[in-house]
Formats: structure tokens, C-alpha cells, sequence
């Protein structure tokens, strides 16, 4: 359906929870609080949104609230697509889970937990996906340096000798 | 070289936490068939709870070659981190580099002439083609034949020259660029490509006839690893394996880019939704590529092979050399590169494997913010559990390899 | 010949090196990019069978030769360990491409910065991926060494 027409369909039945967003290349995005998500991805699914595409994360480190998950839906039927965007709080980042609607959010949503820390309520095992199960941090957060725990030791190399290679440590990876 | 102590080294793996059996009966048994193991479709370990033969439950674990890249491309510059992204799905990296680069042409807000627009569409059928043939060679040596595997193999060198004569690279070429191409076609691009699209179609046929009757090849393919149209769609399968449950999308029909609407083609189905139906599919897009392709060559116009815009593309060398502003432009742009307007935008191609997704964010400033890719292998890795179910285990590596999962994606 | 003992021994210590030189069986170990390279290596054109490696074995109990195709990221690193120590003696790695020599382009949170940190490493092939020619000329470069017996393979056999 056109995008107006979307939009009024969404913000009339929640009026709180849902807020249009201007969609200058052309797919319609809303911003969805979190605690109504459950209902508009629902509500979505009954108009013929069928397949939930992707769950993503963003982290928009020095801006407050900082943490935002990105849902992309798609009606492959009538050839279009919807994105809600979800943000969190930023002490304790938490959104209710998808996987009773699509199973296909437990995978994606336990990758967003491993990568930025964002806790789903109601996910089956919300444990690591792709970082080894004992690793400390969320990498994909801004503040988290790009080469993770070796960043401080390589900087301490490079600026004690100034050693083009930092050599090997007990217990290093 | 140092010495390696037996004694430093740490011998268990970690154990997927989130896996917890239901029951202890007698006849169950627990096998993990770990990232390391004779299929050759990359790192998947899957913990498979088995009574007798037959799969009961099955988890598979990802991650063992997570790199980072979507941080990695937040340090590296717009252009430069096309060479990261190439890596994701390396099998046709072409379509990770058309996927990216139109999204941040839609940022930006900028149409590639028409010649890159047929070159860019000519490149990434053939690679797709090259992607398909790898899948045929490893799936058919899957399921035993060996001498499948150089069939395919051979055929594809003739597609790695294509690439090595225009880009420079067999694999990961990092060719399509924001703005247009890397570097213009050279003058014996169109008889070589010509060439090969014309013995192509004679080869696949050859490699038809040794499996599309053979009652092995059918055995171990036909009636496995079936999944239905809904549990397809809540698992957000696409792609290939979408088109063989029988539901037609393909995203070059559905949200036409880069000039798709102007050719003409069709979208193989497939009824079932079993590992047979997985294989016809994906042997009628190698002709239907094939046809795009053709169509491709013999339409290819002459023009521009990038936008003119000095600000965003390299002015030609010896412009360079010449011309005090193009000298600035480029300067510029090799040390800052460009600034892409602040937005987001979501845009996807059809890859080989499904529905690949870039969704980009950019603050306004030289590097994205983020770069979210949505991996077509990620979600349709973890359809293995419903495709396998029932199924006896010396099935899983046919369902394996009919899935077509590349791990560089899954995994990032 | 003033020393029998030694001609002898010199004699079946070059033989041995020639028959392990002459028949070193890949481990099927692709993990990324690099390992559609390798393929290709035992593929129809760049046939790596015609030097001997006449089968990739997927069973490490049965490789001579660990090539390292790919980028080694941190959760595979006790799974190469594991694969490496199953390996029988005399064994071999050749670290291919830029990721399993010194982590390529990947200098993140993620990847092992090249395989020698985890492993003792024979050949390194630099390329991202290198061709298949690459590999060759690595396997080559490995065949001398084992011939002249620099290469003696495996980690019993190294000095301290």
C-alpha cells in the first residue's frame, strides 16, 4: 500500500507508541517504542507484511539515547517493504523479543545482543552468537576500540620502543 | 620459529550453551559435526541429537569466522571499505560491491551512466553463474561424484579470466565502485565474453546429462530436506531455496536496480521445497543468467564508465598530471575521500544465496556509520533444523549443500 | 667412500625426503576466501595432483599438509589447534594469503593477526586471495625445502 496510506493505518491504531518518519528514499520507516513493538509487528504481519528481513543494530555512541534496533518487514506479495526503529534507553537497553511471531529474529536478535548488548525480553537463549562465549564487550559499540583488548598493549609497545611488531605474551591471542 | 608447548594449548571447544537436552533416552546420541569437516561448505559446526539414524533436533552453531567487518568498514573510508565488503560473501563478492555501492548512490543521490549500469549488470550475472558453479562442483561432490566437481570447475576458469582480464582479480575484485567502475572494459572484453556465453550452454547441458537421470544423484536428493511455503517465509528464507518451496520473488523482479526491468528474463519455481527442487532452480538460473547476459553484450553501449562528477570519482590520469584542479580533486579524495549526506537507506540485490541487504547509515562525514548487512545466508543457515528433521543423518550433507550457505556471510 | 655408515644413512635420509616431498596430501582446511582459491588449485587447471598432493584428505590423520586458507578468527583458533595436533608427524603448514600470514586487512577485535601466533608456519603466500600459481610456487618452495631438509616438519622434530 502507499506509504500515506501505511502511515495512517499505524498511527491511528497506536497513536502513542508509533510515529511517522519522513522517507526520503522510499521506504516507509516508523519509530516504534518499544513497549508497543510486539503489537505493531502484529498488526504489520496481518496486513501482509509477512517476512521479517533483518534485525538490526545502531549505535549512535555520543548522541543520547544511543541504542537503536532496526527491524526491516517485507510483503513480498505487493512488493513492499517497512522499517520500524526501536529506541532504547540507554542504562538498560531492552526490547521485547520477535521470535514468537518469526523464528527467523532468534538468530538475528542474539546477534544483536553479542554485538551491541541489547537485552531482548523473552527470547528463548539471548546467548553469544558470533563472539567466542566467554568474551567480555559488545565489539560493534562505538566506544569499544576497533581491535578490541589489543589495542591498549600495541599502544603501549609502539610508544615504549617504538616496535613495528609487539611481541607475543603469555596468554595472548 | 618457537617452540610449541602440547602443554599451552587448549583442547576443549566451547559448548553452545543455549542447547539443552530434553531427555536422556536410551537410544539418543549427540553428535557434533564440527566447524572442521568433510563437506566442503565451510565453518558450520552442528550439534545433532540423533535416535538411531534418524535427526531429531539439530543446532547449528556460527561464528568460528566472525571478522568484524561491519566495524572494520566504520574505520575505512566510503570507497575503501567496498574492499572490505567484498570479503563477506566471497563467492560473488560482485553482488556484496552492487548492493553497497547502491546504497550509497541513493544516499548520495547519483545515477551511473549507462554504460556501467549494462557493465555492472553483465559482471554480476556472471558471477553469478561462477557462484552457481562452485555450488553444482562442491554439491555433486558431496554427493560422490568427484569428476562433477572439475566439470564445473573448468567451467568456471573461463569466467575467473573474464574477471582477471577486466579487473585485474580472479576473486574479490572490488570492482564496481560509487560513481560507476573501477576502470573501463578493455577492447577484447566483448569477443572473450562472447566466447564463453557461447560454449557455455552446450557445457551445462553436458553436466545435465550425467545428473538430471541419474537414479543416484535422484535418490539423494529427491524428497529430502523439504520445507513448506510458511514455515519458509516465518524463517525468512529467500532467494533460490524461497523459489523452490514455490513462491516467487526475486528481488530483481520485485524492486528492480541498476536496469534489471529493461531485460528479459524468467524466475525458475520450484513445487516442493525439497533438495531436488533446490537444484532445478538453481541450474535453469544458470541459463536464465546465460540469456541476461547475452542480452547484456550484444546491447552494451559506448559512453561515459563513470559518473563526471570530480568530487566523488578520479579524474583520469593524465587529467591529473595536467590540470592544477583535478590534482586538488584527487588529493582530496585519496586523503578525505567524500561525504555522503546524512540518511539511511536500505537497499538489497538478489544474490546467488538470497536476498542480500545493505542497510547504511550515514552521519554526513567521510566513513559510514554504520553499515548493517542483511546476510541472506544467516537466515537460511538456520532453516537447517526444520529442513532436517526426520531426516537419516547421511541426508544432512545433501541438505547442507543444497542451502548454499557461504560463511563469510553468516558469519561477517 | 670412507664412511659406509653415513653413506648409507645420507642415502636413505634423501630417499625419505624425496618420498615425503613427492606425495604431500592436503588437509581439506578452507575457512574463507582463500579456500575457493584452493579449490581451484586442485581444480582441472591448476592441478595440484600432478606434484603429488594427489587427494585432499579430510581427515586430519590422514594429511601431511595444513594450508591455511583464510582468516582465523578468534572462536576457530582451538579448533585448528585440535586439527593441527591430530596430525601425524612429519606435518606441514603453509599459511595462504594475506589474513592466515599476518591478518591481512583485517587488523580488528576479530581475527588473529597470521597463523604463526597459533601454529609454526612453513611457507607464507602473500595475495588476497593469491592465485592458484601462488600455492603452487608455495608447494614448490616447500618440496625444496623438505628435499635439502630444512623443512623437517612438525613440532617433535624442531629445535628448541
Amino acid at each position: 500500500m502507499k506509504p500515506e496510506a501505511l502511515s495512517e493505518r499505524l498511527v491511528g491504531r497506536f497513536p502513542e507508541g508509533v510515529e511517522a518518519m519522513d522517507t526520503p528514499f522510499d521506504i516507509p520507516q516508523f519509530r516504534v517504542a518499544p513497549a508497543a513493538l510486539v503489537d505493531v509487528a502484529t498488526y504489520l504481519k496481518e496486513l501482509g507484511y509477512s517476512m521479517l528481513l533483518d534485525v538490526g543494530g545502531v549505535d549512535y555512541y555520543p548522541r543520547s539515547p544511543r541504542f537503536e534496533v532496526v527491524y526491516h518487514f517485507l510483503d513480498m506479495k505487493r512488493h513492499a517493504r517497512v522499517r520500524l526503529r526501536c529506541v532504547l534507553d540507554d542504562e538498560r537497553p531492552e526490547v521485547p523479543s520477535l521470535t514468537g511471531i518469526w523464528p527467523s529474529a532468534n538468530p538475528a536478535e542474539r546477534e544483536v545482543y553479542d554485538l551491541f548488548g541489547v537485552v531482548f525480553t523473552g527470547h528463548p537463549n539471548l546467548t553469544r552468537i558470533l563472539m567466542p562465549y566467554d568474551w567480555e564487550g559488545h565489539p560493534l559499540r562505538k566506544d569499544y576500540p576497533l581491535k578490541g583488548p589489543r589495542e591498549k598493549l600495541e599502544a603501549r609497545f609502539a610508544a615504549e620502543k617504538n616496535r613495528f611488531h609487539a611481541p607475543k605474551l603469555a596468554g595472548e591471542r | 620459529m618457537a617452540k610449541l608447548d602440547p602443554a599451552d594449548l587448549p583442547l576443549e571447544h566451547p559448548d553452545p550453551r543455549g542447547y539443552r537436552v530434553e531427555s536422556a533416552d536410551g537410544d539418543r546420541m549427540i553428535i557434533s559435526v564440527g566447524p572442521h569437516h568433510p563437506s566442503t561448505h565451510g565453518v558450520l559446526r552442528l550439534i545433532l541429537e540423533l535416535e538411531g539414524e534418524r535427526i531429531v533436533n539439530c543446532v547449528p552453531e556460527i561464528g568460528f569466522l566472525h571478522t568484524g567487518i561491519e566495524k572494520t568498514a566504520e574505520n575505512l573510508t566510503w570507497q575503501q571499505a567496498i574492499t572490505v565488503i567484498d570479503r563477506m560473501d566471497y563467492l560473488s563478492p560482485l553482488s556484496n560491491n552492487l548492493a553497497y555501492v547502491l546504497a550509497v548512490e541513493k544516499l548520495l543521490g547519483i545515477q551511473v551512466p549507462e554504460r556501467a549500469r549494462y557493465i555492472r549488470v553483465l559482471m554480476v550475472e556472471l558471477q553469478r553463474i561462477a557462484s552457481h558453479l562452485v555450488w553444482l562442483g562442491t554439491t555433486i561432490l558431496d554427493m560422490g561424484l568427484q569428476s562433477g566437481f572439475f566439470y564445473a570447475f573448468d567451467i568456471r576458469e573461463g569466467i575467473l579470466d573474464i574477471f582477471e582480464e577486466v579487473t585485474g582479480a580472479r576473486m574479490n575484485p572490488s570492482y564496481i565502485r560509487v560513481g560507476g567502475l573501477a576502470n573501463d572494459v578493455p577492447d577484447n572484453f566483448v569477443p572473450m565474453v562472447q566466447a564463453f556465453l557461447d560454449r557455455f550452454p552446450k557445457r551445462i547441458a553436458e553436466i545435465q546429462s550425467i545428473l538430471d537421470d541419474n537414479p543416484v544423484f535422484l535418490d539423494r536428493l529427491r524428497g529430502i530436506g523439504k520445507i513448506s511455503k510458511d514455515k519458509a517465509i516465518a524463517y525468512g528464507l529467500t532467494g533460490p531455496n524461497l523459489r523452490a518451496c514455490g513462491i516467487d520473488y526475486d528481488v530483481r523482479k520485485a524492486f528492480p536496480y541498476c536496469g534489471y526491468e529493461e531485460f528479459d528474463f524468467n524466475v525458475p519455481v520450484g513445487t516442493n521445497g525439497d533438495a531436488y527442487d533446490r537444484y532445478r532452480v538453481r541450474i535453469q538460473e544458470l541459463y536464465e543468467s546465460h540469456k541476461i547476459c547475452m542480452q547484456a553484450l550484444k546491447r552494451l553501449p559506448a559512453g561515459d564508465w563513470q559518473i563526471p562528477d570530480r568530487k566523488i570519482v578520479r579524474p583520469p590520469k593524465q587529467e591529473v598530471r595536467e590540470n592544477m584542479e583535478a590534482l586538488i580533486h584527487h588529493f582530496k579524495l585519496v586523503t578525505y575521500g567524500f561525504d555522503v549526506p546524512a540518511g539511511e537507506v536500505y537497499q538489497s540485490v538478489e544474490s546467488p544465496r538470497g536476498e542480500l541487504g545493505y542497510y547504511v547509515v550515514s552521519n554526513g562525514k567521510n566513513k559510514p556509520w554504520r553499515v548493517r548487512t542483511r546476510p541472506p545466508a544467516f537466515y537460511n543457515v538456520f532453516t537447517i533444523p526444520e529442513m532436517v528433521r526426520g531426516e537419516l543423518v547421511a541426508d544432512l550433507v545433501a541438505v547442507v549443500a543444497t542451502i548454499d550457505p557461504v560463511f563469510g556471510e553468516v558469519d561477517r | 667412500m670412507t664412511n659406509n655408515g653415513q653413506f648409507f644413512v645420507t642415502t636413505i635420509d634423501k630417499f625419505v625426503r624425496w618420498a615425503q616431498k613427492s606425495s604431500i596430501w592436503p588437509l581439506t582446511f578452507g575457512l574463507a576466501c582463500c579456500a575457493i582459491e584452493m579449490m581451484n588449485l586442485v581444480g582441472p587447471r591448476y592441478d595440484a595432483a600432478r606434484f603429488g598432493s594427489e587427494v585432499m584428505r579430510s581427515s586430519p590423520r590422514q594429511a601431511d599438509l595444513l594450508i591455511v586458507s583464510g582468516r582465523l578468527s578468534l572462536k576457530m583458533v582451538p579448533v585448528i589447534q585440535q586439527v593441527y595436533q591430530q596430525m601425524p608427524e612429519p606435518k606441514w603448514v603453509v599459511a595462504m594469503g594475506a589474513c592466515a600470514s599476518s591478518g591481512g586487512i583485517f587488523d580488528n577485535y576479530a581475527i588473529v593477526q597470521g597463523v604463526d601466533r597459533v601454529l609454526p608456519v612453513d611457507v607464507y603466500v602473500p595475495g588476497c586471495p593469491p592465485t592458484p600459481d601462488a600455492v603452487l610456487d608455495a608447494v614448490m618452495k616447500l618440496r625444496d625445502s623438505i628435499a635439502a631438509g630444512r623443512a623437517k616438519g612438525g613440532v617433535m622434530a624442531r629445535e628448541a
